[in-house]
């Protein structure tokens, strides 16, 4: 009996080990073969809006006070399906207002133009170039698309919250509880989240592959561009060419694709 | 070998009683967690670890500190702690089994965790988390128990496994190096953004470990007939002195390079934690309390005298314990979330079933060590009697 316990117990933990180590077996095999085989490519279905390396530049002259920026914000959250939380420490949001000094902490000067240092500035997702928050998940939940955009999965994340931690500009929110009753207005065409999962701005990647721009350049009234930054002949480079532009905190080297005119 | 670690005496019962009552506290508390979700915490957008995180990094340090009992005795052949080292493997197994806990319980979605293995991603440092813990876990589990084994049935153990005991060695300053690396390769957060956060860590986990150790020790002798040692628990509290020693000259370290540099990104968490921001610093009593236990604990430790004193190095051993714990299962997490890095000052404390859930995890951590040094004793009682 007791023999015939133990190996059994050995053989399924002998067993158990060898089917966990082919998963990983297999991540390592594809990473060594990537010089050779490529990747499968995306392919968007058609009439999807695409680009190489999809940006945005806000203007921000165009924006008088908060109250030009709050149909924007609610354009995004409106058909995003954001819950509004009494309890400030649930809180979810995609794009939100916030002043220079919390925008650019390391741009912050002692006497500023007035007009910047009152006027709130619009941040949401920067989308970036080489994205902390992708290097850190753990599940490839947070992922980046060949056009630039960094995407939540939903079903995949396990809610570890690495990449909040590593999100250098706040970007990302948790639902700290069922979001679903607190939603005003569902829209169906976009899904709920459930509680325990990360999100975040998602470049309205939906609205793209239905060949429409993100709900907040819609909502901006010609304030808010988005563009291929690869792209000589784009807005987007053109506002970046007569334009002298910032981003939030370049010196980290994520590579921001959200672009400010001040 | 189990059935050693239930037999025992009315007292003994009664501790585990109060230990399965504790845990099933917790428990209840984590079934209302998971329905509500992790709302039910001090965690906000802003401070998005706390708690749980903070007892998980703390217990990673006190399991790699167990290797301070293994390394002396197989790599240098000091035979005295020949005697001590299957507490030390011990206490890194039940340290481990809380470590995992608190990660599960911090989880947003527990049932999802095999996707880290299922989708594993060698870019995350979470993932190389994963597996040193585990394998740490499993390498303790294999080599305590065929020692332990060995030990009863008067042989030796056998020879494969010499080989996991000089792999156990490396993986134990693995886990809290790597553990480190979670916090220090994120771009915008300034606190953790240092060099020194892997050595700092471990310097505090070699005086945590060993100095739970030598408290263990202690009440090994009072309440059994084993006797882990006089000479034992003088070189344990040793190494906490150099230990100790170390960990605040690394502090120091990082205190100079912040306040000589001035940049503002790494200076304000330091500020936040010892003098407090913009009018919030609920962790200033506790920190100056963290920097006084372990300056109270060096001159304890260091001066021969007291040092060989064993109730003042009991009082010494708490100090150090209760200073690292505060330096890390307090301090290092949310004080690298505050301020934020859009510069917002939003505090986080802990709520109570948050901690309530956190004893829950310690008290399974430490019935999986009574069990396991129960075993233990129990075969070195039956050896020598």
């Amino acid at each position: 009996m007791e023999n015939s316990r133990r190996i059994f117990l050995k053989i399924a933990g002998i067993s158990a080990l060898g089917l966990s180590a082919n998963p990983v077996y297999n991540a390592f095999a594809v990473s060594e073969e990537h010089g050779g085989k490529k990747e499968p490519k995306e392919i968007p279905k058609k009439g999807t809006l695409t680009a190489k390396r999809w940006a945005m530049v806000i203007d921000t002259r165009k924006f008088k006070s908060g109250k030009d920026l709050e149909p924007i914000i609610e354009a995004c959250h409106k058909i995003h399906n954001i819950p509004v939380f009494e309890n400030k420490r649930h809180e979810i949001k995609w794009i939100w207002e916030e002043e220079f000094k919390h925008a650019f902490p390391d741009l912050e000067n002692e006497y500023m133009n007035e007009r910047i240092k009152s006027l709130p500035f619009l941040v949401l997702c920067n989308h970036c170039q080489d994205a902390p928050c992708v290097r850190a998940c753990p599940t490839k939940a947070t992922f980046k698309h060949e056009d630039g955009i960094v995407e939540m999965d939903f079903h995949r994340c396990i809610g570890c919250r690495f990449c909040m931690a590593a999100c250098p500009y706040g970007s990302r929110s948790f639902n700290f509880r069922d979001p679903r009753p607190f939603i005003k207005e569902t829209n169906k065409k976009f899904p709920t989240r459930m509680k325990g999962v990360v999100e975040k701005c998602n470049f309205c990647r939906e609205l793209l592959a239905e060949g429409k721009k993100p709900a907040c350049v819609e909502a901006s009234n010609g304030a808010i561009v988005f563009g291929d930054l690869e792209d000589p002949e784009s807005e987007v480079r053109k506002l970046l060419k007569s334009n002298y532009t910032i981003r939030r905190k370049v010196a980290l080297g994520t590579g921001p694709a959200i672009y400010y005119i001040v | 070998m189990l059935e050693l670690a239930i037999e025992g005496s009315k007292k003994y019962y009664g501790w585990i009683t109060a230990l399965i009552a504790a845990i099933g506290v917790g428990f209840g508390c984590y079934l209302w967690q998971l329905s509500f979700g992790l709302g039910i915490t001090g965690m906000s957008r802003d401070v998005s670890w706390g708690f749980y995180i903070a007892q998980f990094t703390f217990l990673v340090g006190v399991a790699a500190g167990g290797v301070m009992v293994v390394l002396p005795y197989y790599l240098h052949d000091y035979k005295a702690f020949g005697r001590i080292t299957i507490l030390g493997e011990f206490l890194a197994i039940a340290s481990l089994v809380m470590c995992l806990l608190f990660v599960l319980v911090d989880l947003g979605q527990p049932m999802r965790i095999l996707n880290v293995w299922l989708y594993p991603t060698p870019n995350s440092v979470l993932f190389w988390d994963t597996l040193v813990l585990n394998g740490y876990l499993f390498l303790n589990v294999v080599i305590g128990w065929n020692v332990l084994e060995a030990e009863r049935n008067g042989t030796h153990y056998p020879m494969w496994v010499k080989p996991l005991i000089y792999i156990s060695i490396p993986f134990a300053v693995s886990i809290h190096t790597v553990t480190a690396w979670l916090y220090c390769g994120l771009p915008g957060r300034g606190f953790w953004l240092t060099a020194i956060l892997a050595p700092r860590f471990l310097s505090s986990a070699f005086a945590a470990g060993p100095a739970l150790l030598v408290l263990l020790c202690l009440i090994i002798r009072r309440v059994t007939n084993f006797d882990p040692g006089r000479e034992q628990i003088q070189s344990l509290s040793k190494i906490v002195a150099y230990a100790i020693c170390l960990n605040v000259f690394f502090f120091l370290c990082e205190v100079f390079v912040v306040f000589y540099s001035k940049i503002p990104e790494h200076m304000d968490h330091i500020k936040y934690l010892f003098f407090g921001l913009h009018g919030h610093g609920v962790l200033v009593p506790w920190m100056w309390a963290s920097v006084a236990l372990m300056i109270i604990s060096i001159i304890l430790l260091v001066n021969p005298i007291t040092r060989r004193n064993e109730n003042v190095l009991a009082v010494a051993c708490i100090c150090v314990f209760c200073g690292t714990w505060i330096d890390k299962g307090l301090g290092m997490i949310s004080g690298g979330f505050v301020p934020s890095p859009l510069h917002h000052v939003n505090e986080y404390v802990p709520t109570i079933p948050e901690i309530v859930i956190t004893l829950g995890v310690y008290a399974t951590g430490f019935l999986i060590l009574t069990a396991l040094f129960k075993m233990a004793i129990s075969v070195k009682e039956e050896v020598s009697g």
